[in-house]
């Protein structure tokens, strides 16, 4: 630094001093992180559950999601919401306008202080909120957290849209009887080192290591960033380089959006099967031009539908959110509480031209 | 904090207006701070009245943690505005300071060496941004526009897109809403809030260097002739906003318990519009710290009621907009009629 004027010296030579001395003193002891004390107190699941009790009425019910006016998430709430009417509750959905990490704290305080019987989070960072939602559970608010984890120790119940599992195999399974089980295909991935893609890429390999699959040889993995532009050029490098390609799977919705792009105008539009994860507003033109069969992802609505029925389960004593607790979700049947308090959706859905115009999102 | 005589005082000869129409502008500034103070006060009466959960320590002691970090930088920051300057990296100083905590805290280091480590991070920024202003000579607002976006930068690179959250119990206890000076709904960083702001107003009202800054925001030349070393004020000003904001930083990460690069984002607005919203003037040489302090009160508890009524967030973004254009419009308005009165009345004298 070029400070030439004495104060400004003297400020470097003060900050020097007090750097070495802090160096020095914490040489000799101090809290690092392998010292620190690790809290791992685990929250719920003391009480008893009594799953013969009936769902309380006029529960209170609140939707906290990433951020409000985020379409996905409005499904997923007003499903929510509607569900707390079949069985007597109300529901609401408060939330900030910005996803940043803090914005939901004050959110979840105000709930505290209206005296909500449950809160349902889509976490934004899964410890920022751990404090207020701790302290929600410690005034017998009960928390469900959906489509986005919180800490485990922050929240009862955790309900997953689908296992990834699933969502890799499925997407074989689905590819494969399309084309017969016969031909060469490739993925259209994300980045590179996203971490639920390449998930549900291993799955994908492995689900091909059956027999059934002797015949489909997988060419390539291309990646497009998740970027319309990029995906969109790798959708036609892998044409180019493959041009007897049978199918892609692009289990991103901005891939396969962009790849059905390309594919529409293309030659190979009848010709090359796509399928992938995909949001029905995005997809829609491309099923109703035949471009694309049938594409799938998690129905919004019954993630919904399933935590509203989760957390008034909690808050009427029928669950706990202790491993292995059964309860009933209305329309949608019995579900088991898994390992960490996960309760997974099921299976993804399948959109294709008979069903995708009920659904808006 | 009666220490609004001090204002007075300190006001140079600005060759504004006339000598009567200079007296009356002062009186509106002054009364600007205590209306803004009897509105906090309202407001949090109407809240008492009105709102269910609003008034207990619970909610207290939340709704004022939760400004923390604003307020903290909030103090500084006005004292860097009477002297006519600004400062808009703030919040990326706190972001930078979180993010290293963070760093620092994953790499092993002790807790107690990665706090003033941060400080003295926060000590260097504002330096740079000091420097740039006293030394090359360019405009504040310039200067921390681009340190802005540069220590946001400097943050995404310490920890990149990561969240580091296993902080000591021990530290991050001190931050949290929950733990509360025994007896009262205080919770610490509000405690240090207090003491700060007490030290801030006696240094701001009731000494030489208090005097020297409204000089400086009235008018720099002046200032410089009169013998005030004007470089080296705004240069410890943007030291100690860089300072301030770096420990916000420290704040931020342990009561959020999760540190990352984009802590308090978008923080700079919310600490310069509660400072305007409490009279401080933006060009410099008028106001008060009691306004100051007012203005952060106020926003927090109204956002804070607002929250506990389920309005909405662009409502809340709204009011806080309103409330702040008025509060910069209002003076100034009265300000140009009481003129006009002025030269009318010395227009009808023949």
């Amino acid at each position: 630094m070029m400070l030439r004027n004495a104060a400004g010296r003297r400020a470097v030579a003060t900050a020097a001093t007090a750097l070495s001395l802090a160096l020095a003193l914490s040489a000799c002891s101090g809290t690092t992180k392998d010292s620190s004390d690790k809290e791992s107190t685990k929250a719920g699941a003391t009480a008893k559950a009594d799953p013969g009790a009936a769902l309380k009425k006029g529960l209170k019910l609140a939707f906290l999601p990433k951020q409000i006016n985020n379409p996905y998430e409005k499904i997923v709430d007003d499903a929510g919401i509607e569900a707390a009417k079949e069985y007597g509750g109300t529901g609401k959905e408060v939330g900030p306008s910005d996803a940043s990490a803090s914005s939901q704290v004050s959110y979840i305080n105000t709930l505290i202080q209206q005296r909500q019987d449950a809160i349902l989070i889509a976490a934004n960072d899964p410890n920022a909120v751990c404090g207020p939602l701790k302290q929600a559970m410690k005034k017998n608010i009960k928390v469900v957290a959906y489509d986005s984890d919180t800490a485990k120790e922050c929240r009862q119940l955790f309900i997953n849209q689908a296992s990834s599992e699933e969502i890799g195999r499925s997407l074989v399974q689905h590819l494969g009887e399309q084309i017969g089980y016969k031909g060469k295909i490739a993925i259209l991935s994300a980045t590179q080192n996203a971490t639920n893609q390449n998930t549900w890429i291993e799955f994908m390999k492995d689900e091909l290591k059956l027999p059934k699959y002797k015949d489909m040889k997988l060419v390539k993995v291309a990646y497009g960033d998740d970027a319309d532009q990029k995906s969109f050029q790798q959708t036609q490098g892998l044409m180019q380089a493959y041009p007897d390609l049978k199918g892609i799977i692009s289990p991103t919705t901005v891939g396969i959006a962009a790849a059905a792009r390309y594919l529409s105008d293309s030659s190979y539009k009848g010709k090359v099967v796509l399928n992938g994860l995909g949001t029905p507003n995005q997809m829609r033109k491309y099923v109703k031009d035949d471009t694309v069969e049938q594409f799938s992802l998690w129905n919004p609505q019954e993630l919904g539908y399933l935590g509203s029925y989760a957390a008034a389960s909690l808050a009427s004593g029928r669950i706990t959110g202790a491993e292995g607790e059964k309860f009933k979700a209305g329309k949608l049947g019995e579900y088991t509480i898994g390992k960490d308090g996960e309760v997974i959706l099921g299976k993804p859905t399948v959109f294709d031209k008979k069903n995708i115009d009920t659904f808006d999102f | 904090m009666a220490m609004a005589p001090e204002t007075d005082k300190a006001a140079p000869a600005a060759p504004r207006g006339s000598v009567r129409t200079r007296s009356s502008l002062r009186g509106l500034a002054l009364r600007w701070d205590t209306a803004v103070g009897a509105l906090l006060v309202a407001v949090v009466v109407v809240g008492l009245g009105t709102t269910d959960g609003f008034g207990s320590g619970d909610n207290l002691a939340f709704a004022f943690n939760d400004i923390a970090e604003v307020a903290l930088i909030a103090l500084p920051m006005t004292l860097l505005v009477v002297a006519g300057q600004v400062d808009l990296s703030v919040a990326s100083m706190l972001g930078l300071g979180s993010a290293l905590t963070g760093a620092l805290w994953d790499a092993g280091w002790a807790f107690e060496t990665i706090v003033p480590v941060v400080l003295l991070v926060g000590v260097a920024g504002g330096l740079l941004n000091g420097w740039l202003v006293t030394k090359v000579g360019l405009p504040s607002l310039a200067v921390t526009i681009g340190t802005l976006a540069l220590y946001r930068g400097l943050a995404s690179v310490a920890l990149g897109s990561d969240a580091v959250t296993d902080f000591p119990r021990t530290y991050a206890d001190w931050a949290v809403d929950t733990t509360t000076v025994p007896g009262t709904f205080l919770t610490y960083p509000v405690l240090l809030f207090v003491v700060l702001a007490v030290i801030t107003a006696i240094v701001l009202h009731a000494t030489g260097l208090g005097r020297s800054l409204f000089a400086i925001g009235a008018q720099e030349e002046a200032a410089y002739f009169a013998g005030i070393r004007v470089k080296r004020i705004k240069l410890l000003l943007f030291v100690a906003t860089g300072l301030f904001s770096a420990f916000a930083g420290i704040v931020f990460t342990l009561r959020y318990g999760s540190a990352r690069a984009d802590n308090g984002l978008g923080f700079e607005m919310l600490v310069i519009a509660s400072v305007l919203l409490g009279g401080i003037d933006f060009d410099g040489g008028k106001g008060t710290l009691f306004g100051a302090v007012a203005g952060v009160l106020l926003i927090g508890v109204l956002k804070n009621l607002l929250t506990l009524n389920d309005i909405a967030n662009e409502v809340q973004v709204i009011v806080t907009g309103l409330l702040l254009v008025a509060s910069v419009l209002t003076p100034r308005v009265i300000a140009a009629v009481v003129e006009r009165r002025h030269r009318r009345a010395a227009g009808a004298r023949p």
